[in-house]
């Protein structure tokens, strides 16, 4: 006996900020399946981007995302710099720092926003506003940094925008003091408080090798066990000259997605401290690029939610060619296919927020039939229409450097 | 006359729903200070059921009559029980014989009330929302009932409020007692599952369901869901300090007890996250089902 109805998650729902939707086939309170349809956040930013030149496309790309404002524009600098000869090439040295110091502010706040929305999917609203509150500083030092609370619009191809002033140091430390009994109190809480812990635990389990083979990345595949972090891969800024660890936990559940960002906090507490250190105390921060050359490369950041894919290609003008974006949360959301299938509505709803999915970052496509607004393209569709275009690149790009 | 007055104005009606909304507003502004918010202003909740009172009413496809009767239901029972335990604190003769299990009736009646409204609005998030307020009125009932008899066995088979209040007078509050003492935090528990919040905000779960039961609903007949949510906040904590804190009935002691027990109600809400619903359903079977059950037996012994 069989009386699956389907309950809609979306396109407009509190669980989300952003439009999306998800259709979960339900008997009774089990979630026997679950389809997951994007598609309603597409701003076309590839082409915008492709109309802009190289020093006005960072400008852009931190719109993509909110939360993740600087990963976007870092992989994209990294590319860029990718086509120039490498980062650690071209990139003075005090901008390394800075550059991580940005990169790992911005994790710290993006994954105590994460937190707050877990408390709140779980119905326990304290931990929301707390988390948040205790949000607030990190944004502030943001404001000091970079005159911005979002949209930083610090990196530049070949350096960063501003300097850290050395008068802002010991306020940037004290503030980062300032968090850590926040960040003890939450640990505390999640380790310790049966109810969450049975909210938690055992819920939306993502195995190893249903990470591994769904492609997961960042914590959504550290929880799970999979040792992947970009910031040690192909290590950026001044990552591999600090000393830091990874955070890998084995269950897979949400529980230990929680531990991992709680755990990663004070990682990058630790890692921005010493950043704050080892920065050369004077220098410049900018190489001064003015000419892409010819070429294409890959930018890669260890996004918050997971690695954040750029590529370009330059065909020695002053705009990109292409410009491929691919974000974490395009991978991460997928995974709920498995991990969401088998609980109960309330514990899909939260499996479904706990990769910290970020719907703006995701959509990059959308072919929509104008008459009836059906989707015309499925998967192989968008493969083959990308070969071809690879193709045509591929002519006009080679065509015009011989 | 004197019904329609005990009925619409005093202990009925409107007064229930002033204090009801009151606490209400008391519960929003202790939460909001708890989360580091500033609050509404004391008179909000007045004003989101005037607001409501003036906004269209749809009514979805399906049992249209049902689903706009159904709020009136809930509302109508819990007034009775507002006016008919006011009255029985006023002057504790007046109360009726057995009217205890008419209020354990009619304290059930908003709950389905809702089943059945979300019920006829044929919306799948509806039906997810009904089903699981079926699940929890059966997860609470029943240590709800448990620790009603512990109560009337304590009282010497008092199945009438006036009498649990005479023996409470005479030998002192049943709260003091062991088996009393155990039926009481078992009842505050129940309470909260009743008015659906906190822990046991699990039928309407704004995050995962949208509301749940209430999804449909506009206008008037939310509103009038809102006024039973509020007149259950003020006589479901009048009703367990009666039945367990009884031995002084002075409106001084009557509102610093029931302002206790609100405050109690919000720390928890305020510190729990929400249930999932099969996690409901074995805590009650599991802790305060055998907890008043416990209560039950002390109390045939006299304890």
């Amino acid at each position: 006996m069989s009386h699956k109805i389907i309950v809609p998650i979306g396109p407009y729902h509190p669980l989300q900020e952003e439009p999306e939707f998800f259709q979960l086939y339900v008997e009774g309170e089990k979630v026997v399946d679950i389809d997951i349809i994007i598609g309603y956040n597409h701003r076309g930013i590839e082409k915008l981007s492709e109309s802009k030149h190289f020093d006005q496309v960072p400008f852009l790309v931190e719109r993509i995302c909110g939360i993740c404002s600087s990963s976007h524009p870092y992989a994209y600098v990294l590319a860029v710099e990718n086509i120039l000869g490498g980062e650690f090439n071209i990139v003075p040295e005090k901008s390394l720092f800075i550059r991580t110091i940005i990169d790992e502010l911005q994790r710290i706040h993006s994954h105590l926003l994460w937190l707050g929305l877990v408390g709140h999917f779980i119905g326990y609203n304290t931990v929301w506003m707390w988390a948040w509150k205790f949000r607030e500083p990190v944004l502030d030092m943001f404001e000091m940094v970079t005159g911005n609370r979002n949209n930083y619009a610090m990196f530049k191809v070949g350096g960063v925008r501003r300097d850290i002033k050395d008068d802002d140091i010991p306020q940037i430390k004290k503030m980062l003091d300032e968090l850590l009994p926040g960040i003890d109190l939450f640990h505390g809480a999640i380790m310790d408080d049966p109810i969450i812990k049975m909210r938690l635990k055992d819920v939306g389990r993502l195995t190893r090798q249903q990470a591994i083979e769904w492609a997961v990345v960042g914590p959504t595949a550290r929880a799970s066990g999979v040792n992947i972090d970009i910031r040690r891969d192909e290590p950026y800024g001044s990552s591999d000259r600090l000393d830091w660890k990874v955070i890998i936990e084995k269950d897979g559940d949400i529980f230990c997605k929680t531990v991992v960002r709680i755990l990663e906090l004070y990682e990058s507490i630790s890692l921005i401290r010493q950043c704050l250190d080892k920065m050369p105390k004077s220098g410049i921060i900018d190489a001064d690029i003015k000419d892409i050359p010819v070429g294409e490369g890959i930018g890669r950041v260890e996004a918050p939610r997971g690695e954040c894919f750029h590529y370009i290609v330059s065909d020695g003008t002053n705009r990109p060619l292409r410009h491929k974006i691919r974000s974490p949360s395009f991978m991460n959301v997928a995974s709920d296919k498995v991990a969401a299938v088998g609980g109960t509505i309330s514990d899909a709803t939260l499996t479904l927020a706990a990769v910290d999915p970020c719907y703006c970052c995701t959509e990059r496509v959308a072919v929509i039939n104008k008459s009836d607004n059906s989707k015309i393209m499925n998967g192989w569709d968008l493969i083959k229409l990308s070969q071809d275009k690879t193709l045509k690149l591929k002519e006009s790009y080679y065509g015009r450097s011989k | 006359m004197k019904t329609i007055f005990y009925l619409l104005i005093f202990p009925g009606f409107l007064f229930s729903l002033t204090v009801g909304l009151l606490a209400g507003w008391l519960d929003r502004k202790l939460t909001a200070r708890l989360q580091w918010r500033v609050g509404p202003p004391w008179y909000q909740n007045f004003m989101d059921i005037l607001k409501l009172l003036g906004k269209e009413t749809i009514v979805p496809e399906g049992s249209k009559l049902v689903f706009l009767l159904s709020p009136y239901l809930g509302l109508a029972s819990v007034v009775l029980v507002t006016a008919s335990l006011g009255r029985s604190i006023i002057s504790p003769l007046d109360s009726f014989s057995g009217d205890l299990i008419v209020f354990l009736y009619l304290l059930i009646i908003p709950a389905i009330a809702v089943i059945i409204g979300a019920s006829s609005s044929r919306n799948p998030l509806a039906s997810v929302g009904a089903s699981r307020e079926m699940k929890l009125i059966l997860a609470y009932e029943l240590p709800l009932i448990l620790c009603v008899i512990a109560v009337v066995l304590k009282c010497k088979g008092a199945l009438q409020i006036g009498q649990v209040i005479q023996y409470q007078l005479l030998y002192g509050s049943i709260a003091f007692s062991l088996s009393g003492a155990l039926a009481f935090i078992v009842a505050i528990f129940c309470i909260q599952a009743k008015l659906g919040i906190g822990l046991f905000d699990i039928a309407e779960a704004d995050q995962e369901i949208m509301g749940g039961t209430l999804i449909e609903y506009s206008g008037l007949p939310l509103a009038i869901f809102k006024l039973t949510k509020a007149v259950m906040l003020y006589v479901l904590p009048v009703f367990i300090i009666v039945l367990f804190l009884g031995r002084d009935l002075t409106p001084i002691f009557i509102i610093a007890k029931y302002l206790m027990l609100l405050l109690i109600i919000i720390l928890i809400k305020n510190t729990n996250p929400r249930l999932r619903i099969d996690q409901a359903l074995k805590f009650f079977w599991r802790i305060p089902t055998v907890l008043a059950g416990i209560a039950v037996i002390l109390a045939s012994f006299g304890l």
